[in-house]
Order: C-alpha cells, then structure tokens, then sequence
C-alpha cells in the first residue's frame, strides 16, 4: 500500500506502529488531546530515571536538580509564548484547573454585584461553567457575545455589550466547536479602555498559532499541555504580576507557605503561592520535552502545512454528498478545527460507523452545550487536524462518509 | 461486534418508527434523560393508572442506538404494571452487562434481545441503557 510520506509521523510512537499496519489509525481528533512525540515521552522518562526528588524541598543535589528543571521549564514556556518581565508563569494540572484558580482568587474577590463579565456563548464549559459559579455567589452578571454568520466575534458585538459595567471579559482565542480565530487582540484593547480585565483561554490556538503574550497584552492566559504535544496533567497561567500579587492562593498546603504560625500563616511569593503540594514534574519535564521538540521544528512550516490541509479537508468535505459544514464554511479566520452533519444521521452513528475504518473523529457537544443551542443542532461530528495527519488521511474520511447514509437505508447520492 | 450486527435490520426498524413519538394528553410522570457525552436528549412520558402503564411516548433526539432502545422499551412496557416495567428493566440491564445470558431468560425482551451484544462496542453502551435508566427515575418518582 503506498502511503504519502509525512517526515513528521515517525517522530510519534502511535503513528510509527500504526504506519506498519495495512490499515493505519487516522487520528482526526487534535482537538481533544494531540498525540506524545518520542521526545516528550522520554524527558519524562529521564526526569523519573534521573532526576526525581521533591523540588524546594531537600538541600541536596538530587533535589536541586529537580528544582533547576522546574524552573528551567519555566523559563522555556515564557519564551515560548513571548511573556513580558511583569508577568509570571504558573503551573496547574490543565487549561481547566487554571481557570477555576482566576474564578476562585480572582472572581470571587474582584466581582460584585452589577459587574458583568462578558464571553462568547461558543465557550467550552471550562470557562463557562466556574464563571456561572461567580455570578451566582457574588451577584454579578454572565452577558454572552453572540457569533456572527461566519461563526466569529465581530467587533460591533462586542462594542454593543462592553459597558461600564464589564469588569471581566473572558474568551477562547480559538473556539474548540468551530474552529474560528477570534479577533482577541482587538477585544483585549476594547476592554482594556473599558478598564475591564481580559482573560484569554489559548488552549486550541497554542498547538496552531505562534503566540507572542507581550504583543497580545491580555492580563491572563491560559492553556493545556496536553493539547500542545505534552503530557496529560500539565497546563499553564500566565498572568500580569500586579494581578497576581493581590489574589489570594487558590490552594492552600505546603510549598505556598512563607511561614506558618499555630492559628495564620503568610505566603510564598507568586509563582509558588499559586502551586501548592508536589508539582506533576513528570508531566512538566515532558512539557519540557513537547516544547524543545516544537522548538527545533521550524514552526512557521508547520503552520503552513495544517492550513494547506485544513483548506484541503473543506475542499474535499463540501463534496460529498449530504454533509452540511457547521458555522464558518470558508477558510479565513479558522484553523483545521471543522464541525459537520451528515443528513439524518445523528452524530454519535457517524462516529461508530468511521470508527469501523479506523478513522476517529468526536461526535457530541464538545463541551459547549449553549453553543450548541445557539447554532440549533444537538450534537456535531467534529474533525480536527495536525502537521502529523495527511491528505490521505482525509480522503479516507471523505470516501468513508460517503457510505454512512446507507447504513439507515438512505441514499448516498445528491438527489436533485 | 461488527456494524451489520450493530445496525441491524430490527433496530433500524425501531430506530426509525413513530409510534410512541407523539406526546400524550394527560402524561402521569416526566422525566428527561441525556447522554452528557454525546448529545443524547430524551423526554419520557407515562400515564400510570392503578400501577399499570396505560400510554408511553418518548420524546426528544438521540442517536439510531438510543432511539431504537426506546422504542423497544416503549413497546414493551406499554400496558404493563409498574413492577412488571422494573422487572424487564432490571434483566434489560442485566443483558447487558452479560449478568445474564441464556437466551430463556431473556425471552421476555422480545425485541430488544437485539441489543444483546452491544457491550462488545463499550462506547455505544450508554445509548442502549439510556431510555431505560430514564425509566427506572420515572418509576422510582412515581413511587
């Protein structure tokens, strides 16, 4: 069987040995968790095979050592993502546990009532769901942006409901349903003259975009590791030092602390305020692994490559017969993050009846039920692409479709 | 389990067939059931008179495995006592969890027998218990 060759498939053990079979996984489901380099794997690895003791703990070289890699990682996330000497970089289990920290320390002590906090009704639950826990303990008010035709923010919307009032704006820089690039840093400029904090969720755009936080200027960024090639159970916050200084710890436990009394304690300064108890460090040594892996890769040829793909996979799905795209039909302002339906067959079948080809895509809400709502379909089949995945890949897909309908008896054909 | 087991003729018979799709008049007990994952969204009607299930209708959108199983369930448990309705829930569940496999014991089941072997496909297996665990939460209501 010929294979189109992709130079990056061998660098990830799933696609080598998938690669052997005949029938080799196409993996279409990005969105949801990439797949783990070699590169990834093994500095997690060596960190347990060589350097594992507690970090700030110990006053020997072992644990030294540990320290050093932590903050080492540190440094190589903050420049990675391009982040400004005022601001700092914290370390949470994921995108997820990162935004309940802003909702715990920032929300609830930042908010009151008749303050509004604005987001997109496209937000996955994660920065939906703790912001409706705020409003609902201190008074203050959600107000959605809704989304325009081509599934996107536009700047009137935001305009219209930025007031006074708005002491909070809170988005997806890339929506994990549809796949559009919001303009963040227009709204981030918008709600700064509003006097309003802005914080920007980039766990779908860090994998496909190069993101440069100083240039952007939001006052907190969040993302996942487990998104952007690394392990499960790391993510990332950034947020502007001032900010972070005068929030109160999130978790409370050792390594936070500065001193401990019988009835009070003082705190660590920040970053170590906001990590307490053991780091994952396996998980932050393979960040570490995922980062230097992007790192040697020229990033920019990546980019290119995925949106040459991502244009390929509208191409090629507007052709096959009853399947309607889901928002932006074009392939401006999007990455390769494509939702769609196949006529009269839910989601949740289509997905089964791919899984037989060893294609997997997501089918379901995607975490965002209002969006859901909002664009009036119950559930979405969902591709989503990376540098490692291939044309062939997505014509696989496509031929594979083209036969879901006849499962229920339907015709496959446009009938005109 | 390959997909012409799966998508057989008998469950996209009931996956596609009205009869229990219309609301009822004068609906007894409610309850809605969902498939978080998925987007599965069901609303169970029954009208309970004297501890027998006299109409059922299930209402909403879910996927060919979870509409199928309703449909099955409906035609079932329609005329049926309440501890008649538990009882074929119980073994439905039973079924497929493989507690109980002699196909004497599953007689009762009649059509939904079909579903015997949906738990050699794991991620399909919450669609084919989710019109009957929304049932077991109307009877225990109604209880």
């Amino acid at each position: 069987m010929s294979r189109v060759v992709n130079p990056y498939r061998k660098d990830f053990p799933l696609f080598q040995a998938e690669d052997q079979k005949e029938l080799a996984l196409a993996y279409l489901d990005n969105a949801a968790t990439t797949q783990k380099p070699y590169v990834t794997l093994l500095a997690e690895q060596l960190y347990y095979e060589s350097k594992n003791a507690n970090p700030h703990r110990g006053a020997y070289d072992l644990s030294v050592e540990a320290t050093m890699l932590l903050e080492e990682t540190r440094d190589m996330v903050k420049h990675f993502f391009t982040v400004p000497k005022e601001g700092e970089i914290i370390f949470t289990k994921g995108a997820t546990e990162s935004l309940n920290l802003l909702a715990y320390s920032y929300g609830l002590t930042h908010l009151k009532q008749g303050d509004e906090i604005l987001l997109p009704i496209s937000e996955h639950h994660s920065n939906l769901v703790p912001w409706q826990m705020v409003a609902k303990q201190t008074g203050c008010k959600l107000v959605y942006l809704n989304l325009n035709e081509e599934a996107n923010i536009s700047l009137e919307e935001v305009k219209g409901k930025l007031s006074n009032k708005t002491k909070l704006v809170t988005l997806a820089q890339v929506s994990n349903v549809t796949g559009s690039i919001y303009p963040v840093a227009e709204i981030i400029r918008l709600a700064h003259e509003k006097g309003a904090i802005v914080i920007v969720d980039g766990t779908q755009a860090v994998p496909h975009l190069q993101v440069d936080i100083t240039e952007l200027n939001p006052d907190f960024y969040v993302c996942s590791g487990h998104k952007l090639y690394g392990p499960m159970g790391v993510g990332i916050l950034y947020g502007k030092m001032d900010l972070l200084n005068q929030m109160s710890p999130f978790l409370y436990g050792g390594d936070m602390i500065e001193y401990v009394e019988d009835f009070s304690a003082t705190y660590a300064p920040v970053p170590q305020k906001f990590e307490a108890g053991t780091q994952n460090m396996g998980s932050i040594a393979g960040l570490r692994g995922a980062l230097t892996y992007l790192e040697e890769k020229n990033r920019n040829q990546l980019f290119q490559y995925e949106e040459e793909l991502s244009n390929y996979l509208l191409e090629q799905l507007k052709k096959v017969p009853h399947v309607q795209l889901v928002g932006n039909k074009t392939g401006n302002n999007r990455i390769g993050v494509v939702p769609f339906l196949v006529e009269d067959v839910h989601p949740h079948d289509v997905v089964t009846i791919l899984n037989q080809d060893r294609i997997a895509i997501r089918a379901g809400h995607h975490c965002a039920q209002p969006l859901h709502r909002h664009l009036d379909v119950l559930a979405t089949c969902r591709v989503s692409l990376s540098f490692y995945n291939t044309k062939e890949e997505i014509d696989r897909l496509c031929e594979s479709l083209k036969g879901v309908r006849r499962w229920f008896g339907y015709g496959s054909e446009r009938t005109i | 389990m390959d997909l012409k087991e799966l998508y057989s003729d008998i469950i996209l018979e009931y996956s596609q067939d009205k009869t229990y799709r219309k609301p009822l008049m004068r609906p007894t007990v409610r309850n809605r059931g969902v498939n978080p994952s998925c987007g599965d969204n069901i609303e169970l009607e029954l009208q309970i008179e004297d501890h027998r299930i006299k109409e059922v209708a299930i209402l909403g959108k879910g996927c060919a495995i979870s509409e199928a199983s309703a449909g099955v369930m409906a035609e079932l448990i329609q005329g049926k006592t309440v501890e008649e309705a538990r009882t074929l829930s119980d073994l439905f569940v039973s079924m497929i969890q493989k507690k109980v496999t002699e196909e004497q014991q599953l007689k009762s089941l009649e059509a939904g027998i079909a579903f015997q072997n949906i738990s050699n496909m794991p991620a399909r297996v919450k669609c084919a218990v989710l019109s009957w665990h929304t049932l077991e939460e109307a009877l225990n209501q109604e209880a």
